[in-house]
């Protein structure tokens, strides 16, 4: 079962699982008890009776699941199928740098050190739902940059569930390793193709060297009956730049774990998101920007856009330690309410323990501005294509710091697709 | 064109219009005027079909079909324009985003295709010229941190590119400097025509000078209590509203 068929019992990875399966059984799933989970409940997803492994491989045609894919551009690409790698749909390198496989990473001789280096150094091992994935993984992605890198086209990673199995539940485990003046733009989706019930639980890792710099793109536009729990732990080296932009318009229940730990000065961070909801959907951000170290800065700014009876959540926590003097820490959380049953809960949570720090938060729950639709109205737009119009421009700035403009025209379609309009935002 | 008769409307169970009577024929100029809080905007919004508005009694017809039940969007498809007095910012969306996505909504509502790239590109050219605005202008967030001058010119340019029938003009001159006040007015003036009209409300007789009306209305709690010519606004900026109020009384 998982790595073991793989790695050898001697293997240094084998203690760290061990001691996960053990934290996982003693812990179990998070409940509403739990702080973290006030408002995320995994209750109705246990239920399903998931496989863990597939009975067996399938395989997809690219024509099949092109539009998953930021297909206009060149990229490197790593997909897998029911947790499966696919070297059909895939398009890994060697060359220069290390675009393959977490199994591969994990059994070859060559990547011992960095695994030794990096697994699992910044996953929480205290996190039940990491641990978990810890304990099972048995594959992902395995990026490694080195020094100097600039890695010329960005690297897409894509899980794909087919629904052979009536529910099946994922763990992927991924790793990336930015080196000093490095830089990468990886793209992350994971998309089920049919109804039935897929649970992920994701774990990625990534470090970032001096001066390095990490793009990471979230594109959640799952089906309704998948879920998403998806752990993302970023540690940072001096002057890198790290920024994670998660747009999360689909699936039944996504909870974004996202958390920051900074290793030197002047580090940026940046953390963005648009989430647009409907019917019972629900979305979790739960972010940590731990500052533990002088002159660094981050900037968080979530929109949030709820219909129906869906439900948020932002819980932006930022530490800000004594040692982390000159810290320069923004959080913004802007949510607009279309319905009266839908529900934002805002927490943000700042705990600063430095005096000499410009840190601030914003939190604002409201409606679209009638005058507004009024004044879009009367120049002969719908009233559905002006509310479209003003729920766009309530979340544009998110867009603005994406690097990608591909990335950036596909979201646009995809805002406009889930709004339900045919308005061309980015004509 | 316009006909409004006995129009009654009011917000949140306060009535704010008591009975007016209008009626604006093609090639006409009429301008509105009053003291504040009469009810000038009201009925500027009212026409426009805002909803904040709830029409209590009366009719208000345009091209001789009742239009008290039509859309904001639906009125403007017929060729009712209305310029505000407090523009939108609406940030994220350019001028240029802005105005085809408006020019093609109305067209598709109209059975029409949408307007090809290349003719829509020239129309924006030509009407910001005549409006003499720049070019960077044009892509710019709609409205995101103009100045008072710049908004007003820009709703008179949306105005150029939609070319109603029937422009009502909300104070378009609170916030104008001079140099700003001609060129909106230039720009309207050479958009008159015979067949369309304009409705100009304002506090003062300054923007009269510019787009001269045929008519004057004075504006009093709700109702029109005087009517004249051109001739009526300069007595109106050299003696103010109280004389009329007497008058009214008496």
């Amino acid at each position: 079962m998982a790595f073991e068929n793989r790695v050898d019992v001697e293997h240094p990875v084998h203690d760290i699982r061990t001691e996960a399966i053990k934290f996982f059984e003693e812990k179990g799933f998070p409940t509403k008890k739990d702080e973290a989970w006030k408002y995320t409940s995994l209750k109705t997803l246990l239920k399903n009776d998931y496989s863990v492994f597939p009975k067996e491989e399938s395989a997809l045609e690219f024509k099949d699941v092109k539009k998953y894919f930021i297909h206009d551009i060149d990229s490197y690409k790593i997909v897998f199928i029911d947790g499966i790698y696919s070297s059909h749909l895939s398009q890994t390198s060697h060359e220069g740098l290390d675009v393959c496989l977490m199994s591969s990473a994990l059994s070859k001789p060559k990547y011992q050190l960095i695994i030794e280096n990096y697994f699992n150094k910044i996953a929480k091992t205290d996190d039940s739902l990491t641990s978990l994935n810890t304990a099972f993984s048995r594959e992902g992605a395995f990026i490694n940059i080195p020094k100097g890198k600039v890695v010329d086209k960005p690297i897409q990673i894509i899980h794909l569930a087919t629904g052979k199995e009536s529910s099946i539940m994922l763990q992927p485990r991924s790793l990336v390793v930015v080196g000093e003046n490095a830089h990468v733009q990886i793209i992350e989706r994971h998309q089920s193709l049919t109804d039935n019930p897929v649970l992920t639980n994701a774990v990625t890792e990534i470090f970032t060297h001096k001066r390095g710099i990490v793009d990471y793109y979230k594109i959640q536009n799952d089906n309704p009956n998948a879920s998403l729990i998806d752990n993302t732990y970023i540690s940072q080296q001096q002057n890198s730049h790290a920024s994670v932009h998660t747009f999360s318009f689909g699936g039944k229940i996504t909870r974004n774990n996202l958390q920051f730990v900074h290793k030197g000065e002047h580090i940026n961070s940046t953390l963005k998101g648009i989430t647009i909801t409907e019917d019972k959907q629900h979305v979790d951000h739960s972010t940590l920007v731990h500052h533990a170290t002088p002159n660094c800065e981050s900037h968080q700014d979530y929109k949030g856009i709820y219909s129906d009876s869906s439900t948020g959540v932002f819980n932006g926590r930022i530490i800000v330690e004594k040692e982390a003097q000159k810290t320069n820490g923004f959080q913004q959380s802007n949510n607009i309410l279309i319905d009266d049953k839908a529900t934002i809960n805002a927490k943000p949570q700042l705990e600063i323990f430095a005096d000499d720090v410009k840190c601030s938060h914003g939190c604002t729950i409201g409606q679209l501005d009638e005058e507004a639709l009024f004044y879009l109205q009367s120049r002969g737009i719908p009233k559905k294509e002006a509310r479209a119009l003003l729920m766009y421009a309530f979340a544009n700035n998110v867009l603005e710091s994406v690097k990608i403009p591909e990335v950036k025209t596909r979201i646009n379609k995809l805002i406009a697709m889930k709004l339900g309009v045919k308005v061309g935002f980015d004509l | 064109m316009l006909k409004i008769e006995n129009l009654h409307a009011s917000i949140d169970d306060k009535e704010i219009l008591r009975g007016i009577n209008l009626e604006v024929k093609p090639g006409e100029v009429h301008a509105i005027m009053g003291p504040n809080g009469s009810g000038k905007s009201t009925l500027s919004s009212v026409i426009a079909g805002n909803e904040d508005f709830e029409v209590t009694d009366g009719k208000i017809s345009f091209l001789e079909e009742d239009i008290a039940e039509l859309a904001p969007e639906e009125r403007a498809h017929k060729g009712i324009f209305l310029s505000f007095q407090y523009p939108v910012e609406i940030p994220g969306v350019s001028v240029t985003n802005f105005m085809k996505t408006a020019i093609n909504e109305s067209r598709r509502a109209q059975g029409l295709e949408d307007m090809p790239a290349n003719e829509m590109l020239k129309k924006i050219r030509e009407k910001s010229e005549l409006l003499e605005i720049d070019r960077k202008f044009l892509s710019r967030s709609l409205n995101q941190g103009f100045s008072g001058g710049e908004k007003k010119r820009n709703e008179i340019f949306q105005m150029a590119m939609l070319e109603p029938k029937l422009a009502i003009l909300d104070e378009t001159d609170s916030g104008l400097d001079i140099d700003a006040l001609r060129i909106v007015s230039d720009g309207v003036n050479r958009l008159k025509s015979k067949d369309n009209a304009v409705v100009v409300i304002t506090h003062y007789q300054r923007l009269l000078e510019y787009i001269v009306p045929d008519y004057v209305h004075v504006l009093l709690n709700g109702r029109i209590v005087k009517s004249g010519g051109k001739e009526l606004a300069l007595e109106l900026e050299e003696k103010g509203y109280d004389w009329i109020k007497q008058e009214v009384a008496v």
